[in-house]
């Protein structure tokens, strides 16, 4: 690049020294303790049907959650970049406030709403539908704790290209449509990406919320965050880490996903 | 793009379908498993809600009852987490048929909103458990292998220089017991000067308590006598057990429900009766059963006095005078001892 | 001409929707799928939250509020927030320029294991955290149950944002400027102050907005390894946790709440920041 190779390498070793500290050493101690008993004890771990139900779960929630979440995030990323309605300041932030909220709050705002003497509780419990300590509960409030990824992260890209390719194909005579999938998207993808890749992270880690509204009903509403509090409970703390390891792979295995698809995406 | 996008959205649509059928087992991490209904018969499904330690005991004790008469073909939903939390969780809605936590106070907050009978108590004594409880405890002290400070009863907490670590009445109402066990001692100056001086930081529950103890942090953790010896059973080393002389008596309610069907009464009988409370015995509870008890005298020692709720008043005048996160005295010597170590 | 394209904000008329084919139609629809969304999703649970917070009325609200330890909290817990927002904002630029910029054995490693903090549960962040940097430190280190150990434990779980946010736009940024630069002379660090960190602004603005949100909410992770100790390492989600295990759950709605409106200023602030920001770039 431009930068000389001094300052190339004093950057490199900042970030890398901050990785190192903060991040890697941190993982490391996971990783030793996690593989500590042997690698047979955490595969027998992470194969008990509670954990089998627990990995599927938070699977499904996330399934469900991420998709929704990122569809949400790339129209509200073309509001506020592309857009030229008002008040799109008080509409960023809003979106970014449910993040700020924590997750015992989050727990308790679902209560008031889907409770036993919420807002909404009664009346859907009329018409046979359970939100709260079941799986549509869980998904709200995981949903809820992404909210802002995807906009965060695809807003700044689509202000970056800014949308002169898209006038063009416009004034080509394509259909909005067509300049969504054929200009607009591949040039966000990358944001896109990691928009995913950070709410499924997040989707599938998250416990506070997702603890309280669930009711933590085993082998129903369990998922691998919540085994790995109530392993920790248990004083089964290799369990705790078997399952913390596993989401760690979840997460990898995401990260891998989306990259492998932006490089096909490269190529083509 | 596209097809990311559509295949994300087939797979939502597959999983979620799947999900629906969700896990059938639902056994919790232990080699017992909490058992899907049997064969043919009526099939009841009870919704067990409990805090969290004694999910071990519970784990044994399930399959036991699906062996009785009255067992036979009941499936169990079961879920465990922190008293207060399961408390709340039972009065927003959560399906519950027997409820089983650490105070009488989380059963108590359930009567209002008429979730459990107003006579739960009398309920349970008429199935064996004395006073509505299901085990007892003592509060106790957990000091490190070899005991170096010496720890032997409470005065020696306020020895100069010894740390001690209890969990925060406020974030776990079960945390209350061990402040009970230093006011019982020493009344509120007695407390005051334990919390102000010997208490260096304030863990959310007791399971983080034990974990900044054996973190390194403190020379004594104030605890309660199950979870000691649950916690070594699960592998814990390096530490040991001090009963003081004079403690408190932790005692753990059980209930049946307002809703419930029999089978979570007898369950509540079966929970009470000689083969269920010898599991709670090998895990560490005191039996309510007093035969059991009686069996089980040399793993539980005799201290020389031991107060009750009843001795201050009962919970309610407790938590009015002491734990009111306003006006209570505790929460008045939180506020004051927080002021000497603020910058 | 790219030049303008690249560092403006769009300059109206350009990019008025109306000028493109079915343009004030599918604004409208954009614009009520996020209404609708975020109503549901946002604005429902925190319109019965603060309800919930009024319920013994406005004075019963003011003095959950303001409560020493509270205030104690709120101060606490925004300071260190800041505090970590801005140095993973910064540390992030790094990062994600060694991760897109160079070449070392090892990046593709590096870049995977970035996004782990958050997917690991907070217990086990937290347990992990004490282990490292507690009583029982293998580097001898003792932080914790001191604000310092806030913030290290806040800068963990706030990690990804700083990066992540800029990486998708370092990825977009278009050379041509910068090679431009060089060859007209400009030093690395000028390229870099001049060129590139105008057009990642907002960019690190978002990800610093994001990690300030994350750990304004933060529980799990820090409820361990920070002691709690009120007046100098609580922070607000834990004394709003001990409202609600007092049963004063209306004193809890009160606090977060105000937390709330305090976040949303600062986020807002900073959109303002960075709005003044590409203004003042022409």
């Amino acid at each position: 690049m431009t930068a000389s190779p001094v300052g190339r390498l004093s950057i490199r070793v900042f970030a890398l020294g901050y990785l190192a500290l903060l991040l890697a050493i941190p993982i490391g101690v996971v990783l030793y303790r996690t593989f500590e008993p042997g690698v047979g004890a955490v595969i027998d771990s992470i194969t008990t049907p509670a954990a089998v139900s627990a990995f599927w779960l938070t699977i499904e929630i996330a399934a469900i959650a991420v998709p929704l979440n990122t569809i949400f995030g790339i129209v509200a990323a073309l509001v506020l970049v592309r857009t030229r309605i008002r008040g799109k300041w008080l509409l960023q932030a809003v979106i970014d406030l449910p993040f700020a909220i924590s997750p015992v709050v989050i727990g308790l705002a679902l209560f008031l709403l889907f409770g036993r003497t919420g807002w909404l509780g009664p009346t859907l419990t009329d018409w046979g539908i359970q939100v709260i300590f079941s799986v549509p509960g869980m998904v709200l409030a995981t949903i809820f704790v992404c909210l802002p990824f995807v906009v965060r992260e695809v807003a700044p890209v689509l202000r970056e290209i800014g949308d002169e390719q898209e006038q063009a194909a416009a004034t080509l005579g394509a259909s909005r449509w067509q300049t969504f999938r054929r200009i607009t998207l591949p040039a966000i993808r990358w944001g896109v990406a990691y928009g995913v890749v950070l709410s499924t992270a997040r989707a599938i880690g998250e416990f506070g919320a997702v603890s309280v509204v669930s009711g933590k009903i085993s082998g129903e509403t369990v998922t691998l965050p919540l085994l790995v509090e109530n392993r920790y409970s248990n004083f089964d703390l290799s369990g705790a880490y078997a399952a913390s390891a596993l989401l760690a792979v979840i997460a990898l295995a995401t990260l891998l996903a989306m990259t492998v698809l932006q490089r096909k995406g490269d190529s083509r | 793009m596209k097809t990311k996008i559509l295949l994300s959205a087939l797979v939502a649509g597959a999983l979620a379908v799947a999900g629906c059928g969700g896990a059938s087992d639902d056994s919790s991490d232990s080699s017992a498993s909490s058992g899907s209904s049997s064969s043919g018969g009526t099939k009841t499904s009870l919704s067990l809600v409990a805090y969290s330690t004694p999910e071990v005991v519970y784990d044994e004790i399930i399959p036991d009852f699906q062996k009785t008469p009255e067992g036979k073909g009941v499936s169990f939903k079961t879920s465990y987490g922190a008293s207060g939390e399961q408390s709340r969780a039972v009065a927003a809605g959560q399906k519950a048929d027997y409820v089983a936590f650490s105070l009488a106070p989380d059963v108590d907050k359930l009567v209002e909103p008429g979730l459990v009978p107003k006579d739960w108590v009398a309920q349970t004594e008429a199935a064996g458990g004395k006073g509505g409880f299901v085990t007892t405890s003592l509060v106790s002290f957990v000091v490190r292998k070899g005991n170096p400070k010496g720890i032997k009863g409470w005065d020696d907490l306020l020895k100069p220089g010894v740390k001690v670590v209890t969990p925060n009445p406020f974030t776990s109402g079960a945390a209350k017991w061990n402040i009970m066990g230093a006011y019982q001692h020493g009344g509120i100056g007695y407390v005051k000067k334990l919390i102000t001086d010997h208490v260096p930081v304030q863990p959310k529950s007791g399971r983080e308590a034990l974990q900044t103890f054996t973190g390194g942090e403190g020379d004594v953790l104030i605890s309660y006598e199950y979870e000691y010896t649950t916690a070594v059973k699960k592998g814990e080393k390096d530490i040991e057990l001090v009963t003081p002389d004079d403690t408190f008596l932790i005692q753990n309610p059980i209930a049946a429900t307002s809703s419930s069907p029999q089978q979570a009464k007898d369950f509540v009988k079966f929970v009470l009766s000689d083969a269920a409370q010898q599991h709670f015995a090998d895990w560490g509870y005191r039996p309510i059963n007093e035969a059991i008890l009686a069996k089980n005298k040399d793993k539980f020692p005799d201290p020389g006095s031991v107060k009750t709720v009843d001795d201050f008043g009962g919970w309610s005048k407790i938590n009015d005078e002491l734990f009111d996160p306003e006006k209570g005295s505790v929460a008045k010597i939180e506020d004051e001892a927080g002021v000497s170590t603020a910058k | 001409m790219a030049a303008t394209a690249v560092t403006a904000p769009p300059k109206p008329g350009r990019t008025s929707a109306s000028r493109r084919v079915g343009g004030r139609g599918l604004t409208g629809l954009g614009v009520g799928v996020v209404t609708l969304w975020l109503s549901v999703i946002v604005l429902l649970p925190l319109a019965a939250l603060t309800a919930k917070s009024l319920d013994g009325g406005l004075s019963a609200f003011w003095d959950s509020v303001t409560s020493r330890q509270a205030i104690a909290a709120l101060k606490f817990t925004l300071a260190v927030s800041v505090i970590v927002a801005v140095i993973n904002a910064i540390a992030g630029v790094a990062i994600a320029w060694t991760l897109v910029r160079d070449e070392f054995p090892g990046r593709r490693v590096v870049n995977a294991v970035i996004d782990l903090p958050f997917a690991m549960p907070t217990i086990v962040a937290g347990i992990t955290l004490l282990a490292l940097w507690g009583p029982k430190s293998p580097v001898g280190v003792n932080l914790a149950f001191t604000q310092v150990s806030v913030a290290l434990a806040l800068l963990f779980v706030t990690l990804p944002f700083g990066v992540r946010a800029v990486q998708p736009v370092l990825i977009e940024l278009d050379r041509e400027m910068e090679e431009a630069a060089a060859s007209l002379g400009a030093s690395g660090p000028t390229i870099f102050r001049r060129i590139v960190l105008p057009n990642l602004m907002p960019a690190v603005l978002s990800g610093a907005a994001l990690a300030f949100a994350r750990a304004v909410g933060e529980f799990g992770s820090v409820v361990l390894i920070s002691g709690n100790k009120p007046f100098d390492t609580q922070v607000s989600s834990v004394f709003i946790f001990k409202q609600i295990e007092s049963d004063n759950a209306t004193g809890a709605a009160a606090v977060s709440v105000v937390l709330l409106a305090v976040s949303l200023l600062m986020l807002i602030a900073l959109r303002v920041i960075e709005s003044w920001g590409s203004r003042h770039d022409r």
